[in-house]
């Protein structure tokens, strides 16, 4: 039962997007046609299901104050937490190389479509910033930290879908020429924030 | 004389200006999204992250440039990484001695600095092709630009939101009572407590858009 609460409140409660607004450049550049939102959605689902849980291992044996000491007693010691940010954007990086090697061997219409967007996953703050709260969190096991990870990998992907879906739709709305594109993206997404703050405080 | 000339040359002065309004990393070329809304609910945090950013761009920008000719393409990423996490490394310490409270604000937002779309964005767009003079005031317009919305954000949304700037009390002070209250609460004002949630940042950020493009037409998207 916790697995499920956890997997539901990071797809809908801590929203990467609306609640934490992580993840956000490429959100906006990425969303004007669903095709290509769904592409993206999809390898930053893939790319976070796959790093988290690698990050939470590297913390809980490598990083965290105390973690050696699995290899000698005498290094019990040690704290290496202030390495956290190289190491963790190391495994993203090699990870997102991995996808992007993947996505141009098996769809390569996507890896043009996508084009500078998918080396891009790798500084996609919803990445790390998933990586890092996973940190804040102390998840008891790393099956949690997958659930963690794949939730709020689908729940950016949510965001992107969506927010794609509307953008599609309004471009034959009468839209005053300063808020288009950009400014009235923005103030969509704000409305749908506001939608998701609905969901906070459900428990299963 | 003339090195004074180079220096400042009206072309140099331009790179530190366009990013002020032109070319605003968060209203026009759209980076550095993600921190402009999550750190701006109070004035605060908003100036102490604006000013680190500044450090990693100036010093990230200045160092890859002048590695420029060095870094193979096909590893210019991860150096790119390498170095920007090794400056918030140091950033990140530093707050953590000398603020703590607002390191603690900031929380795993100092972090994300090295994801901050401006700093990667700045990266490949200049220093990697321009000389280091030229790529530190790049980097001190763009951090400038990002700096001047975040202000105007956070201002808006601490003002409205609680009644407050930089934690000093400038509508008043809100008692139990309004009987009690002084300044503006004396007359029934209420705080907008909707600004400081999540969803406000992103409106009060679309209507500066809005704003800043009806000053400025030549912005305004034509598709």
């Amino acid at each position: 039962m916790d697995y499920i609460n956890l997997f539901i409140k990071s797809i809908f409660v801590e929203n990467m997007v609306f609640a934490y607004f992580l993840g956000m450049c490429s959100y906006l550049a990425v969303s004007k046609k669903v095709k290509t939102a769904v592409g993206l959605g999809a390898a930053v689902v893939f790319v976070m299901i796959i790093t988290v849980p690698a990050n939470y291992l590297l913390d809980n044996y490598l990083l965290k104050p105390g973690a050696l000491a699995w290899l000698s007693p005498e290094l019990a010691d040690i704290d290496l937490s202030f390495l956290s940010f190289i190491m963790f954007i190391a495994v993203i990086a090699s990870m997102v190389q991995l996808v992007e090697m993947i996505v141009e061997r098996f769809a390569p219409s996507l890896y043009n479509a996508l084009g500078i967007f998918l080396p891009l996953i790798a500084v996609n703050c919803a990445i790390l910033g998933g990586s890092l709260f996973m940190q804040q969190k102390d998840f008891a096991n790393v099956g949690e930290s997958a659930v963690y990870g794949l939730g709020s990998g689908i729940g950016w992907f949510l965001a992107i879908v969506a927010i794609a879906a509307i953008r599609e739709k309004i471009a034959y709305s009468n839209i005053p020429a300063p808020l288009k594109g950009i400014g009235i993206t923005f103030i969509i997404t704000g409305l749908m924030a506001i939608g998701f703050m609905s969901f906070s405080g459900i428990e299963l | 004389m003339s090195e004074d000339k180079a220096l400042f040359s009206k072309k140099n002065i331009k790179l530190l200006t366009d990013p002020l309004n032109d070319n605003n990393p968060i209203t026009v070329q759209v980076l550095g999204i993600c921190s402009a809304l999550a750190i701006t609910v109070q004035l605060k945090p908003a100036i102490v992250m604006a000013v680190a950013v500044m450090f990693v761009l100036i010093f990230s920008n200045l160092i890859i440039s002048l590695l420029r000719n060095l870094i193979p393409n096909r590893i210019r990423i991860i150096v790119q990484l390498l170095v920007v996490a090794a400056l918030v490394i140091i950033v990140d310490q530093i707050l953590k001695a000398y603020a703590f409270d607002v390191s603690k604000q900031l929380s795993v937002f100092v972090g994300l600095i090295i994801t901050n779309c401006i700093i990667m964005g700045r990266l490949e767009a200049f220093a990697l092709g321009n000389k280091p003079w030229a790529s530190v005031l790049d980097a001190i317009g763009n951090s400038g630009g990002y700096a001047i919305i975040l202000i105007i954000v956070a201002f808006f949304r601490e003002l409205l939101g609680s009644g407050k700037l930089m934690g000093y009390e400038i509508l008043g002070h809100k008692a139990k009572t309004i009987a009690e209250s002084t300044g503006l609460y004396h007359y029934g004002y209420q705080n907008n407590g909707f600004m400081l949630l999540s969803p406000m940042a992103l409106i009060v950020l679309g209507i500066v858009i809005w704003v800043q493009r009806s000053k400025n037409r030549k912005l305004i998207e034509q598709h």
